[in-house]
């Protein structure tokens, strides 16, 4: 048990340096680059007087190297800043969209759980089999369809064409927001008050963009759990699991699938990247509410504290999914402790 | 006959077959992509030709006209032809996404390779930011950087190219550390080579080889982030013909089922981001057998 406390304090020491490495990389990204952010704020024909006033208003005049330090300090007291353009501070801009993202990309990645790990098995199963390369080139080329325009055909499809689903939205327009107002999670907020008319809706709502942020990480899941199945269904334990004369698809779908698992939850975690990457293009796609729109309005308003606000933000999420990943991973192999 | 094009044509096609023996499906996997490269960079060099109309003219046909015999992907709002605005557009994402990586992997090579044989405090400094670079979604800092960027080519290509900078410093570090170790590179110092002359003669040679790899993938990958920045509006003015920004353009006509506009430049890229991704997967699995047990 002491083994593992080290490790804990040990990795998480050495999640700091990468924080304040991105933290850095940001601030120079915002500042450094051309295109002046008041300038830009109030337009191209303001005089000058008007944009130094402002300038000195949000201390952009004062030397780099004070504004550095300010905003280090500003993001060791775990504050954001405050909007440029609404006043609104953006801890509680993020604190309003934050639950969107998080049940589009819940319902994510269960999708891709789900698709990625059936199919990987099977094409293992199946091993070079018109199946398993039908499987194989699916991992393929739903890596390589951008999950925007997998979006928009889903859209097409299912929302215009059959008419099946609504395409944009967390909600209906029959549902009040007074209902979501317990913990912005609309799943659960509408469990809560038992309105199962409009957990219906959110759910349907649901669909459609989770589906697609799902399918859109299942191909690495797929590789990845076929990779590993194969590896598994040769070991030893799998052929006295056969010789004991238990059926094929139980030793398969059963035995073989639960040692494949470690892997995939490692993975899981290290793909949260491309999960915040995609869900930024899906929320975009669905008029989806959560942090990717948030980013790309304030983006448009040229608002550079929310801005970066956010995007440190992401880092601090990433940085703390792989700290949890590393140390449950930990706790379940004991090779990686160190 | 002896040299005939159709005869030309099958000594080729026998000797792909043969090759198809020798490496089974991957190297069909690696000629499909290949195919479908050279299909679109073909497009991209001969649009004047292959392009019915002009891609800014805005009286091509109807507005907002299904494909047809004259339009054979339909028009959008402004009356103009999807089809010319597809063939001009390969140029804008070919242009930028090969650019981008040929941007970054000479970065990252460079860093990579001074880095893994310098070592020392400047190797760890260096290491740990391209770390964390690498640990963040790509795309959110690539629309960071295209933000804060005035739109145009070179902003799009830079801000495509530094989030693949890690990747190729990642990788050249590595095989650096390990070639350093080679026999033959001891052997050079022994008879007196320079530092500068190990790094460049001996160790950089074997060590580009495991970069086409990565390269071929980076294209295919970085096209589709240049598709998602121009996508969301960022990167480029609208002056310039460009597949995401065709696609978002054409998004706002889907609800009254406007299939034609999102279908075609959606498919495009897919169809681009395949065709490296397929010639990168080919090419690992034919350069390094063992994958091939996987």
């Amino acid at each position: 048990m002491k083994n593992i406390l080290r490790y804990v304090i040990v990795r998480a020491a050495l999640t700091l340096p990468m924080l304040f490495i991105l933290l850095s990389v940001v601030f120079v990204v915002i500042r450094v680059m051309p295109g002046d952010p008041v300038s830009s704020m109030l337009g191209g024909h303001a005089p000058e007087s008007v944009i130094e006033k402002k300038k000195e208003e949000l201390g952009l005049n004062r030397p780099m190297i004070f504004q550095y330090v300010d905003y280090l300090w500003q993001i060791c007291r775990l504050d954001l800043g405050e909007s440029m353009i609404l006043k609104q501070r953006v801890i509680d801009a993020i604190k309003l969209k934050i639950p969107a993202t998080i049940e589009l990309t819940f319902f994510g990645m269960l999708v891709t759980v789900l698709v990625g790990v059936s199919l990987g098995a099977y094409a293992a199963d199946k091993r070079r089999s018109p199946q398993d390369y039908a499987i194989r080139i699916y991992g393929i080329v739903i890596y390589c369809i951008p999950v925007f325009w997998l979006g928009l055909m889903f859209q097409m499809i299912f929302g215009i064409w059959l008419d099946w689903m609504p395409i944009a939205g967390r909600t209906g327009a029959r549902v009040f927001a007074s209902t979501f107002e317990k913990t912005g999670f609309y799943v659960i907020d509408t469990i809560l008050i038992r309105d199962f008319a409009a957990l219906k809706d959110v759910l349907i709502h649901l669909v459609l963009p989770s589906v697609t942020l799902g399918l859109m990480l299942s191909g690495v899941f797929v590789r990845l759990t076929r990779a590993n199945m194969l590896d598994v269904l040769k070991s030893d334990y799998i052929l006295a699991a056969e010789a004991r004369g238990i059926r094929h698809r139980r030793v398969v779908y059963k035995h073989a699938i639960m040692n494949a698992f470690v892997p995939i939850l490692t993975m899981m975690g290290l793909q949260v990247a491309l999960l915040m990457a995609g869900a930024v293009l899906t929320e975009s796609t669905f008029s989806w509410p959560g942090m990717g729109r948030l980013l790309l309005e304030r983006i448009y308003m040229r608002d550079y504290p929310t801005i970066q606000g956010v995007i440190v933000f992401f880092a601090l999420i990433v940085a703390l999914v792989s700290l949890v990943v590393d140390i449950v991973y930990a706790l379940v192999d004991p090779r990686v402790r160190y | 006959m002896k040299h005939s094009p159709s005869r030309k044509m099958a000594v080729l096609f026998a000797r792909f077959a043969v090759m198809g023996k020798k490496y089974g499906v991957e190297w069909w996997i690696l000629v499909v992509g290949a195919a479908i490269i050279t299909g679109v960079v073909l497009m991209a060099v001969f649009s004047t030709a292959i392009a019915p109309f002009d891609p800014y003219d805005q009286n091509a046909g109807p507005q907002l006209s299904p494909p047809s015999r004259t339009h054979l992907m339909g028009t959008d709002n402004l009356q103009r032809d999807v089809f010319s605005r597809i063939v001009y557009g390969s140029r804008t994402i070919l242009g930028v996404a090969v650019l981008a990586a040929i941007l970054s992997s000479v970065v990252g090579i460079t860093f990579g390779l001074i880095s893994g044989f310098a070592g020392g405090f400047f190797d760890k400094i260096l290491s740990l930011v391209m770390d964390s670079i690498y640990s963040f979604p790509g795309l959110i800092l690539a629309i960071a950087f295209a933000a804060m960027l005035e739109p145009g080519i070179l902003s799009i290509t830079v801000a495509v190219a530094v989030i693949y900078i890690p990747t190729y410093f990642r990788l050249v570090r590595g095989q650096t550390l390990q070639i350093k170790e080679e026999l033959y590179v001891e052997a050079a110092r022994a008879i007196g080579a320079s530092g500068r002359r190990i790094l460049w003669q001996y160790i950089f040679p074997n060590v580009i080889a495991t970069t086409v790899v990565v390269f071929t993938m980076n294209v295919g990958d970085a096209i589709m982030i240049e598709a998602a920045l121009t996508y969301l509006g960022l990167g480029l003015p609208p002056s310039i013909v460009d597949w995401g920004m065709d696609l978002s353009m054409g998004r706002r006509f889907l609800p009254s089922g406007v299939w034609w506009l999102i279908t075609f430049p959606g498919a495009m890229i897919s169809i681009l981001a395949i065709g490296f991704t397929m010639l990168g997967e080919g090419l690992a699995e034919i350069l390094n057998p063992r994958l091939l047990e996987k």
